[in-house]
């Protein structure tokens, strides 16, 4: 099992005729993803690259059967686009562009409240579910069908613990890029929820960073009630305060969202915090062999 | 991005908030002309910067006259504030603001900021003004009084008017305070601000409310939709190599190690500067290129790199997936040929054609160091940039 994506995906791709939307959507295809077609409003009825394109999200949904979306819109369209999808009912919604105003998102949070749809991100890799299907830019080569599930707020940095993961033979069930944004659809709390009820996945590596208290919410959830191993990392140790690293998310304000703080909310939760990002992949062999 | 006060204050005036009679000057002479204008009084002269703590630091001065106002302008243009919140090496004060002097009552605080918990924008007041908010919110959290704000119907009369009473406020003071915080929710909405603070919000003699000091940072990836406020922007204000890697959509933050940085990714990014730390060395920067890192992208990053003389060693941290080693290697071995970069530099890369990328490092005659994971660069990096190795 893996959670949210697998064989019976049937994934579009909104912005499917831009670049990124195109190598994307034949990146995920190539790992085995039923990719179904795509949408870019004013070229419905044509085809690209083989795929049937809509100009809306709900013909391509009434057409195609689609029950998923992946978003390569640019980011003043970010937010619009999330509508889109949400009104056409899809259950799965992953937005991959960085850069969309945060009153757009606070609006588009606020469209969503009410709906079946569970969003992914914004400003995210998407997720992947090794050997199965993939919604997003986690490149697939360094992916292995295996135990360990990972939610993270960082994009390469999850690269980085899916290629220790796997070289340590250990292997992944779902990796979920949660997104770097200050307001985003899928919480820590969210993954992990979605993990504990996963038979395959048998610990989880958390992957968060300065800013805001996401990671403080997932120790107290962690601690209350979740019962497999997890093993933790937060970047931005050395990062000053008051400056934003390069995520949106990402700032130390007023003192608070330190990666001190979190690390220490993490680890008395029992959570395996390692203070080096090398250390991830022995953390959660240590972790399971252990359990 | 960030502005200065008196341009907070004259996008707050727009909505309808009111504030003290001012203008910025940017000589003495024009203070002294200002302080004339609003009567020749009392009158307060507020060094510009880009930072909070000012009182404290000799920024914020009373003068009597406007030959006064002229002398302590003279004084603050070209000084080097100090602050907590500037860091050891100051701002230069390059304007002032001239104010008209008023007789405060009571000093209160405001602010918004986007709570991301709630998903809300949140309105709090606190009758303890005039101070750090982060000081009353640890060791008075009751002295706080909040409104979350919805999304979609703003900021509704009620609400504000329950932030008002909660300050204390007696009736006709409290109509004027939720009018204001109601004009304060709308600028920040209109301008795409991601802070708003206003602080003190002042309670005067005569009976007014008004907003004393203010500070508006915006969101940055919704500055394209307003070019007017882009245009406030004080580059003065700002690291001279932080301004020229933005020209480049380079996210570059500059500090103070000897180790430079290059990686993609602004998780795997700040998780470089980390492991540098561990290792024992201290980083010169933070830097994430992007997720397309070509060629050009690494020839402007090396040069803004090594425009920091203290950088004495550099890291390449890429994980790039799909992205390709050879052409990678090939970008960073034309860009340390083209810019005589001497340092030593250690390369740990991730993507297709790994092995063809590293032979060409290895074969290039350069000063090159290739690594297999993140601990080994970051052990290696540290090593090379001690002095004692170097030699």
């Amino acid at each position: 099992m893996s959670v949210l994506i697998d064989k019976k995906t049937r994934l579009i791709v909104q912005g499917i005729t831009g670049r990124e939307g195109t190598f994307h959507a034949k990146q995920a295809q190539a790992y085995g993803t039923n990719v179904v077609g795509g949408v870019t409003p004013g070229k419905g009825g044509t085809t690209h690259e083989g795929w049937p394109v809509f100009n809306t999200v709900a013909d391509a949904v009434r057409e195609t059967g689609a029950n998923a979306s992946v978003i390569f819109v640019p980011p003043p369209g970010g937010a619009d686009a999330v509508m889109e999808a949400a009104e056409a009912g899809l259950p799965l919604v992953v937005c991959i562009t960085e850069g969309i105003p945060t009153i757009d998102m606070l609006r588009a949070m606020a469209f969503l409240k009410g709906t079946p749809t569970r969003l992914i991100g914004p400003n995210c890799p998407g997720l992947i579910s090794a050997g199965r299907a993939k919604a997003g830019i986690i490149p697939g080569h360094i992916c292995k069908e295996g135990r360990v599930g990972i939610v993270s707020k960082s994009g390469t940095l999850t690269y980085e613990a899916i290629h220790q993961l796997t070289g340590l033979g250990l292997g992944e069930t779902t990796c979920i890029g949660i997104g770097g944004d200050p307001l985003i659809g899928t919480s820590f709390i969210d993954a992990l929820t979605l993990f504990a009820a996963d038979p395959e996945t048998e610990a989880v590596v958390l992957i968060g960073e300065i800013g805001g208290s996401a990671e403080e919410e997932a120790a107290a959830f962690i601690k209350a009630s979740f019962k497999k191993p997890v093993i933790g990392f937060i970047a931005g140790q050395t990062a000053p305060p008051g400056r934003r690293m390069g995520h949106a998310g990402a700032i130390i304000a007023g003192g608070k969202g330190t990666a001190a703080e979190k690390m220490q909310a993490l680890s008395d939760a029992g959570v395996r915090v390692v203070k080096s990002p090398a250390d991830i992949g022995r953390a959660a062999a240590d972790a399971l062999r252990a359990a | 991005m960030k502005i200065h006060e008196y341009q907070a204050k004259a996008i707050l005036a727009r909505f309808g908030v009111p504030v003290p009679k001012g203008e910025v000057a940017f000589t003495a002479d024009e203070a002294r002309a200002a302080a004339e204008r609003l009567g020749g009084g009392l009158v307060v002269v507020k060094a510009q910067i880009h930072a909070g703590g000012r009182g404290k630091g000799g920024g914020v001065k009373v003068a009597k006259s406007a030959d006064e106002a002229r002398d302590i302008a003279r004084q603050m243009l070209g000084m080097r504030l100090v602050t907590y919140q500037t860091g050891p090496a100051g701002r230069i004060v390059t304007r002032v603001l001239v104010e008209q002097g008023l007789k405060m009552t009571r000093e209160l605080y405001l602010g918004l900021v986007i709570d991301r918990s709630t998903q809300r924008v949140v309105v709090m007041v606190s009758p303890d003004g005039g101070v750090e908010i982060e000081k009353v919110a640890a060791d008075t959290p009751d002295r706080i009084f909040k409104a979350f704000v919805h999304p979609t119907l703003g900021l509704q009369p009620f609400e504000a008017r329950r932030l008002a009473f909660a300050l204390g406020l007696p009736g006709d003071q409290a109509g004027k305070a939720a009018k204001l915080m109601l004009s304060v929710y709308q600028a920040f909405v209109a301008t795409d601000a991601s802070l708003v603070e206003i602080n003190p919000l002042v309670t005067t003699a005569d009976g007014d409310v008004l907003a004393l000091d203010a500070k508006i940072n915006f969101d940055d990836n919704a500055l394209y939709r307003h070019p007017d406020l882009k245009e406030l922007r004080d580059l003065g204000e700002e690291e001279p190599l932080e301004i020229e890697a933005s020209k480049f959509s380079l996210n570059y933050i500059k500090l103070d190690g000897t180790i430079g940085c290059m990686v993609n990714g602004a998780g795997l990014a700040m998780a470089t500067m980390d492991i540098i730390k561990l290792a024992g060395g201290e980083p010169a920067n933070f830097l994430d290129v992007g997720g397309g890192a070509n060629a050009d992208q690494i020839k402007n990053a090396f040069r803004i790199l090594m425009s920091d003389k203290g950088v004495q060693a550099v890291l390449i941290n890429i994980f790039g997936g799909i992205l390709r080693c050879d052409v990678l290697a090939a970008g960073v071995i034309a860009a340390v040929t083209d810019l005589g970069v001497r340092v030593p530099i250690v390369i740990r890369m991730e993507g297709t054609n790994v092995e063809l990328g590293k032979q060409m490092l290895r074969e290039s005659g350069l000063n090159f160091t290739t690594a297999d994971s993140m601990g080994e660069a970051a052990e290696k990096v540290v090593k090379l940039s001690s002095p004692a190795m170097r030699q």
